[in-house]
């Protein structure tokens, strides 16, 4: 068997888009089958189940979605509770929501109605990035299906009133961030606001809100239909469950795939990505989770475990599992030089450390790709990215600090001799003869 | 962050068309009562479907309609990346990805096309007919590298198949949006290594069934 999830297992039976999206071919896969049964329990029942499976969230922060739930109002009010579901799909090297939503578009409205129902929420919003232009128009044809049938919408068959409308961005990876997505949401620029007070609180329109990845949900009602039990079968302790990860770059077969929380990441490459481009051997790199995250050398990659807790505990993270693996044919600054001018690109500009840190980060970044830099620029870079890490108003300066921490903290080396290259190759640089002396 | 500027010449007035304008009214509908500036991304955007960018009267007529200071509708407009503030390729407008996902499997070779065969970065062919730019990750990096063209996404791009789709698209035609390469989706190359099993797909998973855990007696 490849891998180390069955096929019985796989929640996502129409990944690739090879079966019918529409709502009899959800139901012939299963979706929507017991949903009646799910909302005619309570919603604390419902919180308890997706608690007991351990499901933490599948867009990149890992936090409890169950616990996520529970820090809603307990009773409706004259402020209506809102789901948000974050369809903002932006961090380099994930492009696993969007398989959800234009092929198996049923299953991320079941997953809405349930969530919201766990919520009290009889208003659901899906926020998906405005360049999905074709996955929004399969979701928005899919709803309409649902509501003909009276799944969802006013007076449905499930006894919750569940009206769920598709909104959109306009290109702002910040608008991935739950805080700037509410700001977007609200028609304004992504800038987010700073928490607390937190959506549950405070969210869409000032009013209580839970924001969740389109994965969490789309996977909530099967995880009511299997049973906690049955997704906790999956992974680590702590890291339980399947999860949507794929692979970009230096693999031989790039794809999405389905696979158990806590697989080793060697077998994962070697069994769904056709293995590393000119061998495991030619492996340099893998930034395991999207982008924001840390990379590992390969001679961690080799006995890494693709789960939250076995990268966190590397420096690194799972994030969304989409990991962007590098062979030793790339220019590995080159790589990570880009990844900062992506960063500087997304900044909102709201907070002075990213605003002004991502845009020198990146410029002393491009140096180095050249070696064109002062030794002593190297502190100097990682001292500024962390003085941006952990002093803005949200994740973003953060997600800019890491690729650079990670790229020197395993390649230091690398780089200090491409900087004693390029002066050693000019005579006019000064110290360039002390240097090429020593 | 960067700069982002309204074009200096400007057509004096905006309209929407009446398809357009049904459209707009579709979306307020969406938001509570007194929510309309919540509209105000996807208003925008249907101005550029219909113009094919965001000329400057139609700030103020999205700004009327959603009952918004002009003011911000302008910060709206030049926050978002997607809004086109100056006229694109009448045929196509080829957004090229170039964050690091895609540019590890080539699009920098697919940049060097597009300045040679379009114009310079960010500008116009000399016929006006084609224009590009170079956009951040698209969210299809498993498909590296692609281009959205006309919204749409071309992926698993080459050289080759590039240069393919403008010729295809100078002749007049719209090629099929997805893999240049044939794969489905996100599906590797050479065929799926999951969802095999024919018990997936024969309907059982459709039989009625109890939920597990259910509560003892209780009902909402």
């Amino acid at each position: 068997m490849v891998g180390f999830l069955e096929d019985k297992d796989r929640i996502f039976s129409n990944l690739y888009g090879l079966h019918d999206w529409g709502l009899e071919g959800a139901k012939a896969r299963g979706v929507w089958n017991g949903t009646a049964e799910m909302l005619s329990y309570s919603p604390e029942w419902v919180c308890d189940q997706i608690k007991a499976s351990g499901l933490r969230g599948r867009g990149g922060a890992g936090f409890a979605t169950g616990l996520k739930w529970t820090f809603m109002p307990k009773q409706e009010s004259e402020r209506p509770h809102y789901l948000v579901v974050n369809a903002d799909e932006s961090e380099p090297g994930t492009c696993k929501d969007r398989e959800v939503m234009r092929n198996d578009p049923h299953r991320l409205i079941e997953g809405c109605l349930v969530a919201s129902y766990a919520i009290r929420a009889h208003d659901c919003f899906i926020y998906i990035r405005g360049e999905y232009v074709h996955e929004r128009e399969r979701l928005e044809a899919a709803l309409v299906e649902a509501s003909a049938a009276k799944l969802i919408g006013k007076n449905n068959i499930h006894g919750w009133d569940c009206n769920i409308r598709v909104t959109h961005g306009g290109g702002a990876y910040i608008c991935g961030d739950e805080m700037a997505l509410l700001e977007s949401l609200e028609g304004k620029k992504g800038q987010p606001r700073l928490k607390p007070p937190f959506p549950a609180g405070a969210g869409v329109y000032g009013c209580p809100t839970t924001v969740n990845n389109v994965e969490s949900i789309a996977v909530a009602p099967e995880i009511l239909r299997r049973g906690a039990e049955w997704f906790l079968g999956f992974g680590r302790d702590r890291n339980s469950g399947t999860k949507l990860m794929s692979a970009s770059g230096h693999v031989n077969k790039p794809c999405v795939v389905e696979e158990a929380m806590s697989i080793p990441m060697r077998q994962l490459i070697e069994d769904h990505f056709g293995g590393i481009r000119g061998g495991w051997g030619n492996l340099k790199a893998v930034i395991p989770g999207g982008s924001s995250v840390r990379m590992i050398p390969a001679d961690e990659a080799e006995v890494a475990l693709m789960d939250f807790d076995d990268l966190a505990g590397r420096k690194s993270g799972l994030g969304t599992a989409a990991m962007i693996v590098m062979d030793k044919d790339c220019d590995i600054v080159a790589a990570i030089a880009r990844l900062s001018y992506f960063y500087k690109h997304e900044s909102c500009g709201q907070c002075t450390p990213c605003r002004e840190g991502t845009g020198w980060m990146w410029r002393i970044m491009e140096r180095m790709v050249t070696g064109e830099a002062e030794p002593k620029e190297i502190d100097m870079l990682l001292d500024v990215a962390s003085q941006v890490e952990g002093h803005t108003i949200c994740g973003l300066g953060d997600a800019a600090a890491w690729p650079i921490q990670g790229l020197f903290r395993h390649f230091r080396p690398e780089i200090e001799a491409r900087i004693a290259n390029y002066r050693s190759r000019r005579a006019n640089v000064r110290g360039a003869t002390l240097m090429a002396a020593e | 962050m960067s700069v982002r500027r309204l074009a200096k010449e400007q057509p004096a007035l905006f309209t929407f068309s009446p398809e357009a304008a049904e459209k707009v009214r579709w979306w307020t509908a969406k938001f509570p009562q007194g929510r309309a500036q919540s509209a105000v991304i996807p208003v925008l955007w249907l101005v550029q479907k219909q113009e094919g960018w965001v000329p400057e009267p139609a700030l103020r007529v999205v700004a009327e309609l959603l009952h918004m200071p002009v003011i911000r509708v302008l910060e709206i407009v030049t926050f978002y990346t997607m809004f086109q503030l100056s006229p694109v390729g009448k045929v196509a407008h080829i957004q090229l990805c170039g964050t690091t996902p895609c540019m590890l499997r080539g699009a920098n070779d697919l940049k060097g096309i597009l300045k040679s065969r379009v114009g310079h970065v960010g500008g116009c062919s000399a016929d006006g007919r084609f224009s590009w730019e170079e956009v951040e990750c698209m969210g299809a990096c498993a498909n590296a590298p692609m281009a959205a063209i006309n919204d749409y996404y071309y992926e698993d791009l080459t050289v080759e198949s590039l240069n393919g789709l403008i010729d295809d698209f100078a002749a007049g035609e719209t090629p099929s949006p997805g893999s240049a390469i044939g794969r489905t989706g996100s599906a590797p190359e050479g065929g799926p290594t999951s969802l095999l099993d024919a018990a997936l797909y024969d309907g059982s998973r459709a039989s009625p069934l109890k939920l597990p855990n259910a509560p003892a007696k209780e009902h909402a």
